[in-house]
């Protein structure tokens, strides 16, 4: 039997009516990366929430580290670190003052204390801003310095709540090169949530698809890609794209038409073989194409064939819900 | 030992439980760290005595010390330390670190969940004393001198310890209640009938009226006599255990409404 470090079963929280993590079953093994992904509102972080031991699942079960969420919650927290959303510091403790009490809690001695500090300190590269109150830091700097204090005591298993959110796209390159040298290099389980597929596809070695709780679907993501064919015609149209769906439906070898908005993919084995039938297709049914592209599958095109929205509009339709 | 196990970098580290006195000490040290860096939240406290104890002396001495045996600066001191100490505390921190999130980054480590609210408690205790002593130094420039001597000094400045942290643990539960800065703030309003609808300006016999009455009930005037005996009366058994029998009159109701909404605060719900 392999050796997992988060296993779930039926794991389930409702708040009142609201059911924010609907029965879900997770196997991550130890030493992976695994991409936790959904837009915003999907039930990411309260997922991670059960997980980390702050909140109780409704029903079902966890086990964490080869620990129950549920009854040994202490036994977990000894074993996993954790960085939440937004980098949640004190703003008035120094770096080495925050990563200090953080190997204090955790019982390390004053001497391991020092050494870690000094093995994380080339980790995350802060130089002598460590010195400084972290009120003072940039937003990068924040995420590396809670990269540093959730692996002060050498968790086998980190979970990471949305690790880029908000940061730009160096600092957000740099927290990626962080987090691939820690499961490399320290061996370390790491369990990512993310609403960016790019940063999924960067980092994880598998990914699961969350939305409205539910896990949709599940894979590394060459093999989600796979999933829906070599490639995909994406074509942008003036007008009604049921009409083109229908247009296109008919021609051999498509294996599936989504449509969004004034936009339809079209999955086919041949991309190159069969972009002119489809820009016929279209022509005799008098669509007025504005766009017609070929390319191969992403993990959005995945998101798209699975939840039936783009993920990025998917949020921006979640916020608008939460307002 | 063998050569490789004196090599620091081959020690494999290893969490485990601090155990509760480490996290109290651990916390307590970063709460007192908090202080001089948050300097705004304690200048009233080292003001708000002072003034008191200055207008109070001077608007009212002459009037009070028309009544018999009354040295008015005496009786105003344990006024002045009751405005140094009373109310001042990290709540505003602690509220702060539950918006922030980082109550619950600390939440995450294997902390003792006590230890989250004593070591904001501890920090409270050592930052009361040190807001007392320049009370005290300035009563004894201005000639208040203690009965009981040095030792009276000490159980008075314990008793203000005490009372600090049982009144406290009011503006700590609304704190981990509600997680509202604002609601922490507003707590300030429990400040004004504690320590004004008591013998706050004059001796208990002077009071008239409805004031008189309301006085017996509240519990700072039995903390005001208690430590005013250590002043001018000498070691009063009577005084001070009700003084102390006050502060765990407060206490019992403070402590649990703290530690039931510090539970609530950490149950995973």
């Amino acid at each position: 039997m392999p050796d997992y470090a988060v296993v779930t079963e039926k794991l389930r929280r409702s708040f009142d009516d609201l059911v924010a993590v609907d029965g879900i079953d997770l196997q991550v093994a130890a030493g992976e990366i695994y991409g936790f992904l959904g837009p915003n509102g999907a039930g990411k972080s309260t997922a991670v929430r059960m997980l980390t031991t702050l909140l109780m699942p409704t029903s079902g079960t966890a086990f964490v580290a080869g620990r129950d969420v549920i009854r040994e919650p202490v036994e977990v927290r000894l074993r996993i670190g954790a960085a939440l959303q937004d980098a949640a510091l004190d703003p008035k403790q120094t770096g080495l003052e925050l990563l200090r009490l953080q190997g204090r809690l955790y019982g390390l001695s004053g001497r391991d204390i020092d050494m870690r500090i000094g093995e994380l300190e080339s980790l995350i590269e802060i130089g002598d801003a460590i010195k400084r109150q972290v009120g003072t830091y940039s937003g990068g700097m924040k995420r590396r310095l809670d990269l540093a204090a959730s692996l002060m005591h050498n968790p086998e298993v980190l979970f990471l709540d949305e690790p880029t959110t908000g940061l730009d796209p160096i600092s957000r390159a740099r927290v990626w090169d962080e987090v691939r040298r820690i499961n490399r290099e320290l061996g370390v389980t790491i369990f990512l949530t993310t609403q960016y597929l790019e940063e999924a596809d960067a980092l994880a070695d598998r990914i699961g698809i969350i939305t409205h709780g539910k896990l949709a679907i599940e894979g590394t993501p060459a093999a989600l890609k796979r999933q829906l064919g070599s490639d995909v015609i994406v074509v942008r149209v003036d007008g009604d794209a049921q009409e083109a769906k229908r247009a296109v439906e008919s021609i051999a070898a498509i294996e599936a038409v989504d449509v969004y908005d004034e936009e339809i993919s079209i999955r086919v084995a041949n991309g190159a073989g069969f972009i002119s039938a489809v820009a016929l297709a279209l022509n005799e049914s008098s669509i007025r194409v504005r766009e017609l592209t070929l390319r191969t599958p992403t993990l959005d095109d995945v998101f798209l064939s699975v939840t039936g929205g783009r993920l990025q509009q998917e949020e921006a339709a979640d916020e608008e819900a939460e307002r | 030992m063998s050569a490789t196990e004196a090599r620091p970098e081959h020690r494999v580290v290893k969490s485990r439980r601090a155990g509760f006195i480490r996290d109290v000490i651990s916390l307590g040290g970063r709460a007192l760290r908090s202080i001089p860096r948050d300097p705004e939240s304690i200048i009233p406290a080292l003001i708000v005595p002072v003034f008191f104890f200055a207008v109070n002396v001077g608007a009212l001495q002459d009037v009070a010390e028309a009544m018999p045996g009354l040295d008015y600066k005496a009786f105003q001191l344990p006024v002045a330390i009751l405005f140094a100490v009373t109310g001042v505390t990290r709540a505003n921190i602690l509220v702060l670190d539950i918006q922030g999130g980082y109550f619950d980054r600390l939440a995450l480590t294997p902390v003792n969940r006590f230890a989250m609210l004593l070591g904001f408690m501890v920090a409270d205790l050592v930052l009361v004393m040190s807001l007392s002593i320049p009370v005290i130094v300035l009563g004894t420039i201005v000639g208040v001198r203690f009965e009981t001597g040095i030792l009276g000094i000490f159980a008075f400045l314990g008793i203000a310890g005490i009372w600090a942290l049982a009144y406290n643990a009011f503006p700590y539960a609304v704190a981990l209640k509600t997680g509202n800065p604002a609601a922490v703030n507003s707590s300030f309003l429990l400040f004004l009938p504690v320590t004004f609808l008591t013998t706050v300006f004059v001796p208990e016999e002077a009071l008239t009226g409805w004031m008189s009455q309301v006085v017996k009930f509240n519990p700072v005037t039995y903390l005001l006599q208690g430590m005013r005996s250590l002043i001018s009366d000498g070691w009063v058994a009577s005084d001070l255990l009700a003084a102390f029998a006050a502060i765990g009159a407060v206490a019992a109701l403070s402590v649990p409404l703290a530690m039931w909404s510090l539970m609530g605060r950490v149950r995973r719900k």
